[in-house]
């Protein structure tokens, strides 16, 4: 199910604007790397170009590879849409689709195929909500609108929309950062038991978060305000937080400048 | 901003405030109740048009020997006087219909096209003549209409007739020219494809990218994004436009005046030519009304107000709907 | 503003994605659409022409449907049914926009076009005073001046009602006064011209007056309240309240406040409102011809005696139905839509040059 993803020599633009430059690294199946920098590093923009997200973004080009087993994601012929369909993704902020009930937002990606019986929908829907921990709280309210959640649960709901359709990567951008501690726990629990099933990319600010749930971490750094994020290191978490090679690291993860 | 600090203007008093105060406070009551008086003044203008126009309108009903919602007739100058708003009511409400189906959907693609599919480089321009279209005078529609584009509906007048006269509604059984309720139907629709694509594209544009972005990221196509997304986002906010332009369809008058070929008739054969619309009823027979026909040309006016009025407020009433909805999810 | 880079929208979709296989899919080639394009008008002409249609709109429609059709075949045959309605709903939006295009276009350049022939010195400089309405000849000068007299009346009536309604909703409006305002300013906003054109006659008729064009600009002023409420009301809004709270910390009224702080920073898109309301009104036809009789002499004074107007004239030209007073209407429309597209552009000049800094 999860599979490998090489990122070589990857630079992205906005514009004229570069935004990372060659970047390269390896992400491994069936574990959790989290992406930890300051502002601006560009981890963002980077964990979106590895499902071809960046490029919806008026501007957005990227030179390089990003190799998914062996498949360049951004080869002749290869379609984003199946790319997107691969490599899942949640957001920053809850999106939920406002006007669509529980049942629906989690339904949403398998309804894009079609070839769904009635029963089959079901099963995979109450499959996706347990695995995401929100099946006890909502099985009795599917029909009503996502928007009427908590924040975390709404989170939960569209990391439960994202698995249903089996992509093979899931990828999270801050994806506890508009919540509130006890929902951010919940959804680290979660973390740790996608990462079963699923390659798991998280960009994050917190670092506790990174040193708890990450079995690797990546640093970003930009040497200048304007100038193109990079890549520091990256290592076993374990390494990284207590004994980085590069001293940018140690001063970043010590909270002297970030 | 100092120069208009009124703190300055006592000088040599010890608890400056009071005195500066009290100019402020009679600045504030003049100008609150200049503004306040405005506002209300506006208030007094439409209780003021509701209750002349039905005066007048009542002075003319009163008289009026045919029964004014059924009668087939205009004639307030005959003796007796006869006149009833149906066939007004009629052509104005198809000629309406008509436009909404052909504009609505046009609308919609032109500003999905803009929002969603044009070149960025193309877009904001595209907007740009959209809203400056919408500023094209009626009359000059108008008269685009009769001259221009009446011939050249010839052709596909012949072809409903031709594929779809077994429907009835595009069955033409009288020759002549094509000044039908069809031809109002069809420019009245060129008239509000505008105001109805430049309210659509506010909204599309209004869609949260976040919204757009889950579909994305879900791998929905670009159709599918817009259908997950963008639509029933925007649906309330297309329906508010249309009912906009449908207020303007069923007032307009100078494009009907120009374009109809006026008759006191129903008839859903709408690719014949007659018919006709209250605002176009009014222009063509102001000229010669003596006085109780214009009276009564009022009375058919605050039908047409009144109508209006129901549709620009099941308008607002489903943006205000539609504002609660969107907070409830901000 | 989903999906801009080309590179994106071009590329092919989906096979639903089995775990494991590979991310190609067979796609048509970026210049597939083009070609459909192509093929369906040489067909729409094709057919056209072969079957003897005279009106173009009818060859327009053909190519369209076939277009549609074209471009959905092709896509289910070489991709699948998902990227071929995704094709159907590209080629629809497009076709949409076609179709919107060629009528509005077609409506300038005629306009244009015909109107040139006439326009010149001798025309705005001239009115129709001894001139038969059939007979080539006279101009539009009288009614240039009663256009500019009724609007600029209207203006200097609505304009201050308008701002002072609006700093009222913005700046003071609670409860149910304000509420009202605003639900019967949108409810105004509505009011067909026609019908703010009876409201002065049934007036006319009660008090005894007769047509003038000070008449045409009390049903005019009507029409443009609401608007310059509304435009102003956006201005307003969009100044920030920091401004606001800063002029009244400093101890400055809140009168003083409004009419030097929040006015001021609002000035140029409450400029603009007003000169789109003006730009709205001016080719405002029904009132006029209800209130204002039109006149074929030069009437500079707009309180007493029939005046004419730019927008009626064009309907008086277009009643005599003669060649010559065509070409009068066609030429008097196009000086009515340049002065219409000036004040436009201007107005959205100022806007863009004015435009605080909160603005969208």
């Amino acid at each position: 199910m999860a599979k490998r993803i090489d990122i070589g020599g990857l630079t992205a633009f906005y514009g004229s604007h570069k935004a990372i430059e060659d970047i390269s690294m390896t992400v491994e199946p069936r574990s959790v790397t989290a992406f930890i920098g300051p502002s601006g590093c560009g981890k963002s923009t980077f964990l979106r170009t590895l499902n071809r997200m960046h490029e919806v973004t008026p501007g957005g080009r990227v030179e390089g590879k990003v190799l998914l087993d062996d498949e360049d994601l951004y080869g002749p012929g290869v379609d984003p849409v199946t790319v997107r369909r691969t490599i899942g993704m949640v957001f920053q902020r809850p999106n939920p689709f406002p006007t669509m009930s529980i049942y629906d937002n989690v339904a949403a990606g398998l309804r894009l195929n079609g070839s769904y019986k009635k029963n089959q929908l079901a099963d995979v829907v109450e499959k996706s909500l347990r695995g995401a921990n929100l099946w006890n709280e909502v099985k009795d309210r599917l029909n009503k609108p996502g928007s009427g959640l908590s924040g975390g649960q709404q989170q939960r709901l569209c990391i439960a929309r994202a698995i249903a359709v089996e992509p093979q990567v899931l990828l999270m951008d801050e994806p506890c950062s508009a919540l509130d501690p006890i929902s951010t726990l919940a959804i680290e629990d979660l973390i740790g038991e996608l990462k079963e099933r699923f390659t798991i990319v998280i960009v994050t600010h917190n670092m506790q978060q990174a040193a708890r749930v990450s079995d690797r971490t990546a640093f970003f750094n930009l040497s200048a305000v304007g100038k193109p994020g990079r890549l520091i290191e990256i290592d076993e978490t374990e390494r990284i937080f207590s004994n980085p090679s590069v001293q940018a690291t140690e001063d970043y993860i010590s909270g002297r400048f970030g | 901003m100092a120069s208009i600090t009124p703190i300055d203007t006592p000088p040599a008093s010890p608890a400056p405030p009071k005195p500066a105060k009290s100019t402020g406070r009679a600045g504030d009551k003049i100008f609150l109740g200049l503004s306040q008086g405005s506002g209300i003044l506006l208030l007094l203008l439409m209780a003021s048009i509701a209750v002349f126009l039905s005066y007048r309108a009542a002075l003319a009903v009163s008289k009026d020997e045919g029964n004014f919602f059924t009668t087939f007739d205009w004639n307030p100058a005959g003796d007796p006087p006869v006149f009833g708003i149906a066939v007004l009511l009629f052509g104005t409400v198809v000629s309406s219909i008509i436009a909404m189906v052909i504009a609505v959907p046009i609308a919609v693609g032109i500003a999905l096209f803009i929002s969603h599919y044009a070149p960025r480089r193309l877009a904001a321009p595209l907007a740009y003549v959209v809203d400056l279209l919408a500023a094209v005078p009626s009359i000059i529609y108008g008269i685009w209409g009769a001259l221009f584009l009446v011939p050249y509906l010839e052709g596909l007048n012949l072809w409903l007739d031709q594929f779809l006269g077994w429907t009835y509604i595009f069955e033409k059984t009288e020759v002549g020219v094509a000044r039908s309720l069809f031809t109002v139907g069809i420019l009245l629709a060129i008239m509000i494809l505008p105001i109805v694509t430049s309210v659509s594209r506010e909204v599309f544009l209004q869609v949260p990218k976040m919204n757009e972005e889950a579909a994305l990221a879900l791998g929905a196509t670009r159709w599918e994004v817009i259908r997950l997304s963008v639509l029933p986002f925007g649906r309330s906010g297309v329906i508010s436009a249309s009912m906009l332009g449908l207020g303007r369809a069923l007032g307009e008058t100078m494009a009907v005046a120009t374009v109809l070929s006026p008759s006191f008739l129903i008839s859903m054969h709408v690719l014949n030519p007659g018919g006709g619309t209250f605002a176009q009823n009014i222009a063509a027979k102001f000229d010669e009304a003596n006085q109780l026909g214009r009276d009564a040309l009022i009375a058919s006016g605050l039908v047409l107000f009144v109508l209006t009025l129901l549709v620009n407020g099941a308008a607002r009433l489903i943006i205000a709907r539609r504002k609660e909805y969107s907070g409830a999810n901000a | 503003m989903t999906t801009t880079d080309t590179s994106v929208q071009e590329h092919p979709t989906p096979t639903p994605p089995a775990n494991g296989t590979t991310l190609r899919s067979r796609s048509l080639p970026r210049w597939a659409p083009l070609a459909f394009a192509a093929v369906s008008i040489a067909l729409g002409v094709g057919i056209g022409s072969a079957a003897g249609w005279e009106s173009r709109i009818q060859w327009g429609l053909v190519s369209a449907i076939l277009f549609v059709a074209i471009s959905y075949a092709a896509t289910t045959a070489v991709e699948n049914e998902r990227q071929a309605k995704d094709r159907l709903a590209t080629s629809l939006v497009w076709v949409c926009f076609l179709l919107a295009i060629v009528p509005l276009a077609s409506l300038i350049w005629t306009t244009v076009g015909r109107g040139a022939e006439v326009l010149d010195g001798y025309f705005l400089t001239h009115s129709m005073a001894g001139v038969l309405g059939t007979e080539p000849g006279g101009g539009v000068y009288h009614a240039l001046i009663g256009t500019l007299e009724q609007v600029g009346i209207a203006t200097v009536i609505s304009a201050p009602i308008g701002l002072l309604t609006a700093v009222y909703l913005v700046e003071y409006g609670k409860g149910g006064l304000a509420r009202a305002v605003t639900f019967f300013v949108d409810v105004m906003t509505g009011i067909p011209s026609i019908v703010a054109g009876l409201f002065i006659l049934s007036i006319m008729l009660m008090a005894g007056l007769q047509p003038s064009g000070l008449m045409g600009s009390l049903a005019l002023t009507i029409l443009m309240i609401p608007v310059v409420v509304r435009s102003t009301e956006e201005m307003l809004k969009l100044v920030p309240n920091e401004l606001r709270e800063a002029s009244l910390a400093l101890g400055i009224p809140k009168w003083r406040t409004i009419l030097k702080v929040v006015i001021p920073t609002a000035i140029g898109g409450i400029t603009t409102g007003v000169m789109l309301a003006i730009a709205r009104i001016a080719g405002e036809t029904a009132p006029i011809m209800l209130l204002v009789f039109g006149a074929q002499l030069i009437n500079p004074n707009p309180f007493e005696g029939a005046q004419s107007s730019l927008p009626f004239y064009i309907w008086e030209q277009y009643r005599i139905g003669s060649e010559a007073s065509y070409d009068r209407a066609w030429a008097a429309a196009l000086v009515l839509i340049v002065f219409v597209m000036l004040l436009n552009l201007v107005a959205r000049g100022i806007a863009r040059w004015k435009a605080p800094k909160t603005g969208r």
